[in-house]
């Protein structure tokens, strides 16, 4: 584990810039600097009353396996999981008076409130809990109909709506990971699906083979999307997040443009919308015709494996790992910093193209400008909540896809907005994103002093126990 | 205005900074703090300046307690700092770097900064500083700037001035006129807190000298006490100030620069026109004053600098055009001169750093694919055979003390055949024991025969590894000199006196450019 | 004091720039689109003449159109480019920088030659120039308030991605504010406190608890528009009488200046929201330069240790400015539901903070800068509309583009090199 656990971007990732302005040399050194004076007094110090770790390595680390035997209660306590749990709990909680709040019932109950509290507060809770029950069985398991197949439905919504989620939130958290924002999955899915949907409906192709080229042209439209950010922050300097805010509008009125285009719209269409995709060029169904459920999943699964193979077992992932945490010590290191920064970003646009892939040979099957829904803002969300690691990823998506499957049960069902997924959602990464303010909230033990604390606490385990043994 | 420390005790978690330290500065006094590099000389000023709570203790300011909440209440009771990296805004101009936070203003809340720029040509001639309020502070000299610094202590009526480090960017010449500004100003009657590890310049102008060691007050000296009575209370025992080490035998010549010019991205030319040869076996130490070049020259031999001209050749290979991995690869070590910055990816465990630039290469990786028992199994090896002090190999090499961060870089640096190793501020922040162990490895690649460049802006560091030195300054040579050759010529040299005539000023016999 | 210029040795009579450090950039990019001028605008003018009507038939003061021939504007625009490009390379050469005015004249002859290319070759070349240019105006208003938003926060050292959410948030307000009490100026007031509320936890996230501000910007951007969304659908949509019908801020004109010929409506005949836009454009860039909150919110937004070593309180002051982001941009929002349409609607703004941030960047951090680059895209936008109209050659697409790839080669320093504020984006922690 980093000891930046608690953040969700590696430490580097914090825009060390500015808008816009380019990261000369100079500039990182200066921002490098500042956490240097930080270092420094941290090594003066070291310098001080405390010596260096004198203790042989063994010694040190019995010590502190029994400290940390001593201290399981409280490290589930301090620990990340359970400020997790703790912000999806209080989250929904926040969510469900909202939903209280806005319901007629409630409102009507509350103008007697004086008279009869219970109605008002019986009102209230059936809202919420309404909804939140809608919410799951939309999402999980239906255990209200009739049939098997019918009642795990919603779980294979789920898994359909988080293929997308799963292979942007990929994209952001590989980016995030070599120190970028990639605020562009939005224009990155959608470049992605245009490219796989042209091949999808203007090729005619054998089974297969077809499929295969529409994936490939996906993850190809998103790579070069992304790749095109990584070019111009590498050759320029520019700031990613401009880059890629700037990036989504532009690939958004391209394909309006392109829609209008005798290329891409439907024959006799007036609407901007492109011709269906042909049979040979969707993904198959994964568990037959009563399921939405496509191979687009398993895709999903083989990218996060990729991934992670990327990020912890590959050269590369070494260096953009390297670039993201240091970019200095790695270009001295003979590290291409640019074309770490270049590569980081087309193989996160890949990531998002496959996205783009799932929505137009999965569920959509044409071709349109909003055909990446919300998804590459929400995958900014899923790699935030899965702290940029490719299963907590997954996870992550696996829970937004859940959301949003939910979501659309609950509209339909009790007629609350399916934007108040959008408020839980951001109120998730909020909370997990800020600790302090969820351990204040719930009074939980602090781990150690803030920040630099993780990495001051193990030295000083180290010297408490090399006091000890002296 | 006479100012008191009592028992301060500064703690950073467990850590003590430091220990109940008393200190008291008498008016119109330069009471130096010596002490090394981490010995807890800053965050002690820090503390008497507002910017850190002291965990214990007592500050008293004519001998009635104060405390101060921020640097705001420090400045009110008469206290101005300098800092060692100046707190100067780079885009403002001098005026508006002095008005700040202390804003002389018209109605509603507008600037008046025509006072401000009276008060400091006021000031400016009083001393002589010759600051121009108007010109933007990023595009004046690094001593103009410190001028500045000056200024807003003395604009908010300082009585006491802390300087903490104020020599470490100034040319000899440039400390000589600081010291002499110290001495018109206690002649003011103001008090003066001289932060400084470098001896020379706490002998010239104290009145007291306060050591400090590991967070402690271990004594107080007089200026009048010798170099070595000195130098070893501040080190903590008696310091053998010459390593042993066999004169070089120096081999065949397998690096050479020829008119190797650095051009800066505005425009300066930071290296200009250097020539010179690293023979196998033999130390060539490069000094001079911090921003000379040296930091340039080192990246231009390692591929990391941009508008490079000129030839960098090593056992007949042109350097200048390859890439930084190229250079790797073609044997050249490097240490940097700012490890934390650039030698070591602080989030990454020990064992990722060993191979930091060899990550991709038999054993660690094959193809596309690395071998984390490869990395693991190197960590073992090489944290053994430096002496390492880590928890584990997969400890966050942040987590390092510097001496230790430092004997990572090596370790790794010297893992792999070396035509050339360079090292840049070698023992910068590293404890004393980690130094003494570092600079026996430097001479150790020498003796087996490689080429080693030493950049130092430590004269003792230079005196002690060099064979022959080279001097820098404004990004030219003023010469190569002999390891043996005296302080006093380096000093001129550094300045910006060609070798010969440094050599003839001191008409050294040793001397002769070689 | 001659000596410490360590890292500056100049050798006498040497120029500034050396030569491998120019940059010819610049002279490329005129040299590109003189060229482009001179094939599209001159060599593909339209043969017919293009009109610009400057009044309208009931004004106080009627001016006469211009009427210009298309061929004869292109040619000479694309001699006056080409000549510029060539000035430019001149500067160059001699190692001299580009003047500003040749930049800024080389802008203004191009947008004209465009303006009469694209005109001309409408299937109707004839426009209102003053119904354009106020029309530009109009839709600049939220996008400089934005950007004046983006101003306070970057300057002190925050980034502000929530723009976005400050004006949606403030427009929702501002219309249940306003519908509730009747009254318009009530909604402005609710904006501004909408816009403040999104800035306080953009503040406490950022400052009090240091998560990353792009993070938290971009979060709270999807916060508010889920929220606002789902209040619309929960109440406003259940009941729009009640809770979804603000009235319009009313325009107020200026006796006798308003009738002033194509500037008259722009500066004088607007509502409250357009004069405040004004105001606080002055305010802003006076404050910010020569004021003593200024100096301070510059200092540490460019180098926050040093005014925390001066005795400033770093993270008050990004505090109070957030916060205050919040108050411009909230009015900012009330401009789409008490001014452009009456009435909130689901995700209304469109982008327009990103817009905004746009605007921000392309105007280099300043004020005045981000007015007129809002101006810009505010004209951009109200060209495509006019267009689609007028029916041209030009997808409106294109033109709707034009803001983001604008801000695309600014931030690429393409046009113009932009330099943040040092410590934007950095939290500062003390110690």
């Amino acid at each position: 584990m980093s000891p930046q656990e608690d953040r969700p971007v590696p430490d580097n990732a914090e825009p060390k810039d500015d808008g816009g302005g380019s990261p000369t040399r100079r500039q990182a050194r200066a921002t490098a600097r500042q956490d240097e004076v930080r270092q420094e007094n941290e090594v003066e110090t070291a310098g001080g009353e405390i010596p260096p770790p004198a203790a042989p390595v063994s010694a040190a680390s019995r010590t502190t396996d029994e400290a940390s035997e001593a201290s399981l209660l409280e490290r589930v306590m301090t620990g990340n999981a359970l400020v997790a749990f703790l912000s999806v709990v209080l989250s929904l909680i926040i969510g469900g008076l909202l939903i209280a709040l806005t319901d007629p019932e409630v409102a009507r109950t509350s103008s007697y409130f004086l008279g009869r509290p219970q109605d008002l507060l019986g009102a209230a809770w059936s809202a919420a809990s309404g909804a939140y029950i809608a919410l799951f069985q939309g999402s999980i398991i239906n255990f209200e109909a009739d049939s098997f197949s019918r009642m795990i439905y919603p779980l294979t919504q789920t898994l359909t709506v988080a293929t997308p989620l799963i292979c942007a939130g990929l994209g952001v958290a590989l980016a995030f990971r070599a120190g970028l924002f990639n605020i562009g999955a939005q224009g990155q899915i959608l470049i992605g699906a245009t490219f796989a949907a042209w091949v999808g409906f203007t090729l005619h192709l054998p089974v297969g083979l077809h499929l295969l080229l529409v994936i490939l042209a996906g993850v190809v439209g998103g790579a070069l999307w992304g790749g095109l950010v990584g070019l111009l922050k590498a050759r320029t300097g520019a700031h990613e997040v401009i880059l890629t805010i700037m990036f989504n509008y532009i690939a958004t009125n391209l394909v309006l443009y392109l829609l209008t285009t005798p290329g891409f719209q439907r024959p006799g269409s007036t609407n901007p919308i492109s011709p269906q995709l042909d049979s040979t060029a969707v993904y198959p169904l994964l568990l037959g015709s009563q399921f939405r459920l496509h191979w687009g999943f398993v895709v999903a699964v083989v990218a996060t494996v990729f991934v992670w193979w990327l990020l912890n077992r590959s050269t590369v992932g070494f260096e953009l790992r390297a670039v993201g945490a240091n970019p200095s010590a790695a270009r001295t290191a003979g590290i291409n910093v640019n074309r770490g920064y270049m590569v980081a970003m087309a193989v996160a646009g890949g990531l998002a193209g496959l996205a783009g892939v799932a929505q137009v040979a999965g569920t959509e099957r044409v071709l349109t400008s909003g055909v990446a829904a919300s998804f590459g803002f929400d995958a900014i969300t899923v790699a935030l909540l899965g702290r940029s690691s490719p299963w907590g990823t997954f996870a992550a998506g696996l829970l937004f896809g859940a959301f949003r499957a939910g979501g659309v049960t609950m509209q339909a069902s009790t007629g609350t907005s399916i934007d108040i997924v959008l408020v839980v959602q951001s109120l998730i990464v909020l909370f997990i994103a800020a600790p302090p303010l969820i351990r204040a909230l719930f009074r939980l033990p602090a781990p150690g002093a803030p920040r630099s604390q993780r990495r001051g606490r193990s030295t000083n385990r180290t010297s408490a126990s090399t006091g000890a043994a002296a | 205005m006479k100012l008191e420390l009592i028992g301060i005790t500064k703690r950073f978690g467990s850590l003590v900074a430091n220990d109940s330290i008393d200190l008291v500065v008498e008016p119109g006094q330069v009471h130096s703090l010596l002490g090394e590099n981490g010995a807890g000389k800053s965050t002690l000023m820090n503390v008497l300046y507002g910017l850190y709570d002291p965990t214990d203790g007592q500050i008293l300011v004519n001998d009635s307690p104060v405390t101060f909440k921020g640097p705001g209440d420090a400045m009110a009771a008469g206290i101005g700092m300098v800092h060692q990296h100046f707190m100067l805004v780079p885009v403002f101009t001098g005026a508006e770097n002095v008005a700040l936070g202390n804003e002389a203003t018209r109605t509603a809340g507008m600037l008046n900064l025509r006072e401000t720029r009276a008060r400091i040509r006021e000031i400016s001639d009083q001393y002589g500083f010759d600051v121009d309020p108007d010109a933007v502070v990023e595009d004046l000299p690094v001593g103009v700037q410190q001028r500045v610094e000056i200024i807003k202590a003395l604009v908010r009526d300082a009585e006491v001035l802390i300087l903490d480090e104020p020599t470490a960017v100034l040319t000899p010449k440039e400390t000589d006129e600081l010291l002499g500004i110290m001495g018109q100003l206690k002649a003011d009657g103001k008090s003066i807190v001289f932060i400084s590890h470098k001896l020379r310049e706490v002998k010239a102008v104290s009145d007291v000298i306060t050591v400090v060691r590991r967070g402690k007050v271990v004594g107080t000296a007089d200026p009048t006490a010798s170099t070595t009575e000195l130098a070893s209370l501040m080190v903590g025992r008696s310091v053998s100030l010459t390593l042993d080490k066999q004169p070089a035998a120096p081999g065949e010549t397998t690096f050479r620069v020829r008119n190797l010019t650095v051009h800066a991205a505005n425009g300066q030319r930071v290296v200009d026109d250097l020539s010179f040869d690293v023979a196998r076996g033999e130390i060539l130490a490069v000094a001079g004053v911090q921003g000379n070049g040296q930091t340039e020259l080192t990246e231009a031999i390692m591929g990391l600098q941009d508008h490079v001209s000129g030839s960098v050749t090593l056992g007949g290979d042109e350097l200048v055009g390859r890439s930084v991995k190229q250079i790797i690869r073609a044997g050249v070590g490097f240490v940097p001169e700012d490890r934390s910055v650039e030698g070591l990816v602080g989030t990454f465990t020990v064992a990722e750093n060993l191979v930091l630039n060899r990550y991709d290469t038999a054993p660690f990786a094959k193809g596309l694919s690395m071998s984390p028992t490869a990395v693991d199994r190197n960590a073992g090896e090489k944290i053994a055979e430096y002496d390492v002090r880590t928890q584990s190999a997969s400890a966050a090499a942040g987590t390092l003390s510097g001496g230790n961060q430092q004997k990572v870089v090596m370790a790794r640096e010297f893992s792999r055949p070396l035509e050339l190793f360079i090292a840049s501020q070698p023992t910068r922040g590293v404890d004393v024991g980690s130094i003494e162990f570092l600079h026996r490895r430097i001479v150790a690649e020498r003796d087996g025969g490689t080429p080693v460049i030493i950049v130092s802006t430590e004269l003792d560091e230079v005196l002690e590894l060099a064979d022959r030195i080279a001097v820098l300054y404004r990004g030219r040579l003023m010469g190569i000199v002999p390891g043996t050759v005296s302080r006093d010529v380096l000093g001129l040299m550094m300045a910006g006196m060609p070798a010969d005539e440094a050599l003839a000023q001191f008409d050294d016999v040793r001397g002769g450019n070689l | 004091m001659s000596t410490a210029t360590a890292s500056a040795p100049t050798t006498p009579g040497s120029p500034p720039e050396e030569q491998g450090v120019r940059s010819w950039k610049n002279p490329i990019i005129l040299s590109v689109l003189s060229v482009i001028a001179l094939l599209v605008f001159a060599i593909g003018a339209p043969a017919n003449d293009v009109t610009f009507r400057l009044s309208e038939q009931g004004d106080a003061i009627v001016l006469p159109p211009i009427v210009v021939s298309g061929p004869l504007i292109g040619w000479i625009a694309a001699l006056v480019l080409l000549a510029l490009a060539v000035l430019a390379v001149l500067f160059t050469r001699a190692g001299r920088r580009i003047p500003v005015w040749l930049l800024a004249l080389f802008s203004v002859v191009f947008l004209i030659a465009f303006l009469t290319w694209v005109v001309g070759s409408a299937r109707t070349p004839n426009v209102a120039l003053y119904g354009l240019l106020a029309g530009s105006v109009t839709l600049a208003v939220p996008l400089i308030f934005g950007s004046l938003s983006g101003v306070l926060c970057e300057r002190s050292g925050v980034v502000n991605i929530a723009i976005e959410g400050q004006l949606l948030f403030g427009a929702f307000a501002a219309a249940v504010a306003g519908s509730l009490t009747g009254n318009a100026f009530v909604g402005l007031l609710a904006a501004a406190v909408a816009g403040v509320l999104v800035s306080l936890v953009l503040a406490v996230f950022s400052i009090r608890y240091v998560v990353n501000q792009v993070i938290v910007g971009v979060v709270l951007n999807v916060l508010v528009s889920g929220l606002t969304g789902f209040l619309y659908s929960a109440v406003l949509t259940s009941d729009s009488q009640r809770w979804n019908s603000p009235p319009r801020l009313p325009v107020i004109e200026i006796p006798v200046l308003a009738d002033i010929p194509v500037i008259g409506p722009i500066l004088f005949e607007q509502t409250i929201v357009g004069y405040l836009m004004y105001v606080a454009v002055a305010v802003i860039y006076v404050a910010l330069y020569h004021s003593r909150w200024g100096l301070r919110t510059r200092a540490v937004g460019e180098h926050p240790k040093a005014a925390d070593t001066l005795g400033v309180n770093v993270n008050r002051m990004r505090f109070t400015n957030v916060l205050l982001a919040g108050v411009v941009a909230g009015v900012g929002g009330s401009f789409f539901t008490l001014v452009a349409v009456s009435g909130f609607n689901r995700d209304m703004t469109a982008g327009q903070g990103y817009i905004a941030l746009a605007a921000l960047i392309f105007g280099r951090w300043n004020p005045i800068g981000a007015f007129f680059a809002a101006l810009l895209f505010g004209f951009a936008t109200n060209l495509s509309n006019v267009l689609s109209l007028l029916g041209t050659p030009v997808p409106d697409q294109f033109l709707r583009m034009l803001p983001y790839v604008v801000t695309v080669f600014a931030v690429a320093g393409l046009v113009g090199r932009s330099r943040a504020p040092g410590a934007s984006g950095i939290p500062y922690i003390k110690g």
